[in-house]
């Protein structure tokens, strides 16, 4: 088996390949030790090789990984795999949102990253999921059904969240808000797209990937079709396997 | 460092427990970060021998200048004309502004979002920690950008200010200006030291500075080998020190350091692999004990082949014409050969494009990387015209901005790496 393990802020992901295809996924919760999970999750996989990325990257290859690949390496060798035309990648994890620009041939032409705080990210969302009382899955599907979008001007996570609040105090409908707040991620992360250039076909992934009014919104302002795998969250996991196999 | 330094660091003014708590920093630092390179060239020991004594042996030898009549002249920028402060019998010395300290202290009378270098020189001020600062008679500003600007109205309520009037663009009337401004600064310097500067004086400093730039020019012309015989965190080091030290004394040390370099080439030894991605970093000067960049994308592997910036080629990539046999003529050559700077407060600014392309060439640079220090509106604005300039070249490149601050680490490494991984695939190799 070829192991990738994608050690994420919010979970860890693993992919098991065979000689065929994709064996295995799993996906759990990071938790408060990231290290002993990794080691459980990887534990099952007779592995002959393991290639690890995400932030916990480094704690692996010193330990049980035979080597690293960064994120963005792990998201353009997945995405291109799921979707072999892909060109764009837009994945937004729990703690940072990235744009990934490939060349014909599939390689890194060039990135972009959010820098330092959760605006932006799977995090912001999340924690807009809570303010408004809907669950995380609820999220997406629940803010498409708007009548309009209530704009929240912060981007930043606490501040959004207090604007969010005298929103509600001022009777605004919950999904309204939302959809303002879904809209607010997807103007950021434009913003990275544009610096990288566009390019058929764009492939959503990420933990994101599941939200719905997210790809809607992206498709409706790029005005292309947004591409996104059943399991968007594995893909990065999926490159580091795939890295894994070719390397062994 | 021994009691003596107490009782000087005393004398000086200095917060002794707070500068205690800052010295009790740079060595952990320091080692981490330089002494656990593998390979170093031993003429580096004179470095890291002039990195211990760094609030010590230097301080008391500006101490002993001016025991002996002589001034302290602290500068922050490029555009001083440390030929001139030479000229007058003074010694130049560049100013702490390099690290995350007295911040708070600093935003007591400077806005929050502000250029961190700016916030740190305020901070070392008002916390009374620097012995340059402290030891120096006159401090020279510059007004090369809006937050020194108006930062230096605010120093000057601290200390003895003499701001010099730096030119936008490169016409006539601003190089007239800026001539006006060197002769200004001349009897500003005879008025603080009480000599005249004369044409031998100034020749003297002339010829003194431009050894110094040609030793750094040397030791970095070693940096074009393959493999490289120094690591870039060194050769920012050597090029931090050039502001310090004594430069009479600093020019035989690099020049011995380069004699080394040179060995190193001619017997085909390197700090890394020769196949190991070169990169150049191009942006904001990094004034000492800001290593940040240099440690983030050396421990990735790759190697930092130079440094397109004030605390760089920007120092020694030009001379002062020596020919003049006039004061007259001296000031003039003076003047120009500072006009020749690329800063990004200079518009229109094609020169600094032209000359990354030139490093790329001539150093084999694999990618840039692109280095601004948060909130510095000309850098920043200016990296578009410089991504535009690389990529129409098919050089990767990649935009950073950060401050002083270690919160942001994991981050940048990860588009460090990733960066390396970009370069390293459009070679061609595998993973």
């Amino acid at each position: 088996m070829f192991v990738g393990i994608d050690i994420g802020s919010r979970c860890i992901k693993v992919v098991a390949l065979n000689g065929e295809g994709i064996a295995d996924f799993k996906v759990v919760d990071t938790g408060f030790n990231p290290y002993e999970r990794s080691l459980e999750l990887i534990k099952p996989y007779d592995a002959q090789m393991i290639v690890a990325t995400g932030y916990g990257r480094h704690f692996a290859r010193d330990d049980f990984a035979d080597s690293v690949i960064t994120e963005i390496k792990a998201h353009a060798i997945g995405s291109r795999h799921l979707f072999p035309g892909c060109r764009t990648i837009i994945d937004i994890g729990g703690q940072d949102s990235k744009v990934i620009a490939l060349d014909e041939q599939g390689r890194v032409a060039d990135f972009q990253m959010n820098d330092r705080c959760a605006a932006g990210t799977g995090k912001f969302l999340e924690v807009m999921a809570k303010t408004l009382g809907f669950s995380l899955d609820a999220f997406g599907v629940e803010s498409l059904k708007a009548d309009k979008a209530v704009k929240v001007n912060s981007m930043c996570t606490v501040f959004a969240e207090s604007e969010v609040v005298s929103l509600l105090a001022k009777k605004e409908e919950p999904r309204n808000i939302g959809l303002g707040l879904h809209q607010s991620v997807v103007e950021r992360v434009s913003s990275m797209l544009h610096r990288v250039g566009i390019a058929d076909d764009i492939v959503l992934s990420g933990g994101v990937g599941y939200n719905s009014c997210i790809q809607k919104l992206f498709e409706q302002k790029l005005g292309r079709t947004v591409y996104r795998y059943k399991h968007p969250e594995i893909a990065g996991a999926l490159g580091a396997a795939l890295a894994a196999l070719e390397q062994s | 460092m021994s009691e003596d330094y107490r009782k000087m660091w005393e004398e000086l003014g200095l917060d002794l427990e707070a500068h205690d708590q800052l010295l009790a920093v740079i060595p952990q630092m320091y080692g981490d970060i330089y002494l656990s390179q593998q390979n170093r060239p031993e003429g580096m020991s004179y470095l890291d021998f002039v990195m211990s004594e760094i609030h010590g042996l230097r301080v008391k030898e500006l101490l002993d200048l001016k025991a002996a009549g002589g001034k302290v002249v602290g500068a922050f920028c490029l555009y001083v004309p440390e030929e001139v402060v030479l000229a007058g019998g003074a010694a130049c010395v560049g100013i702490c502004g390099g690290a995350d300290w007295g911040a708070a202290e600093a935003e007591k009378v400077l806005p929050r979002n502000l250029c961190p270098l700016i916030k740190s020189f305020m901070g070392f001020k008002l916390t009374k920690v620097c012995p340059y600062f402290e030891s120096s008679d006159m401090i020279v500003g510059e007004t090369t950008c809006d937050g020194k600007k108006k930062t230096y109205e605010v120093l000057g309520e601290y200390t003895n200010v003499h701001v010099m009037h730096t030119p936008q663009t490169k016409d006539e009337a601003s190089r007239a200006l800026w001539l006006e401004e060197v002769k200004k600064f001349k009897e500003t310097m005879e008025e603080l030291t009480g000599n005249t500067i004369d044409a031998g004086a100034l020749a003297d400093g002339v010829a003194v500075v431009n050894s110094k730039r040609s030793a750094l020019r040397r030791m970095n012309e070693a940096r074009k080998a393959s493999p490289v015989p120094i690591s870039g965190k060194d050769a920012l080091l050597i090029q931090q020190v050039a502001f310090y030290d004594d430069p009479v004394r600093f020019t035989q040390m690099i020049n011995k350091v380069s004699d080394e370099l040179e060995q190193r080439i001619a017997d085909g030894v390197g700090v890394a692999p020769a196949d190991v991605p070169r990169i150049l970093i191009s942006g904001c000067p990094m004034a000492i004990p800001n290593w940040k960049m240099h440690h983030i994308v050396e421990s990735t592997g790759a190697i930092i082949v130079g440094e397109e910036a004030c605390i760089g080629h920007r120092y020694f990539r030009d001379m002062v014409d020596e020919s003049p046999g006039d004061l007259e003529g001296e000031l003039a050559a003076v003047a120009d050969r500072y006009m020749k700077l690329d800063c990004a407060c200079f518009t229109p600014n094609k020169e600094r494009l032209d000359n990354i392309m030139q490093l790329v060439k001539d150093y084999k640079v694999d990618g840039v990387i692109h280095y601004a220090l948060q909130f510095c509106d000309p850098f920043t604005v200016e990296y578009n015209s410089v991504e535009r300039t690389l990529k129409e070249n098919g050089v990767p490149v990649l935009r950073i901005e950060t401050d002083y601050s270690m919160e942001d680490a994991g981050q940048l490494s990860t588009r460090v790496e990733a960066f390396m991984e970009q370069i390293k695939e459009a070679q061609g190799a595998i993973v």
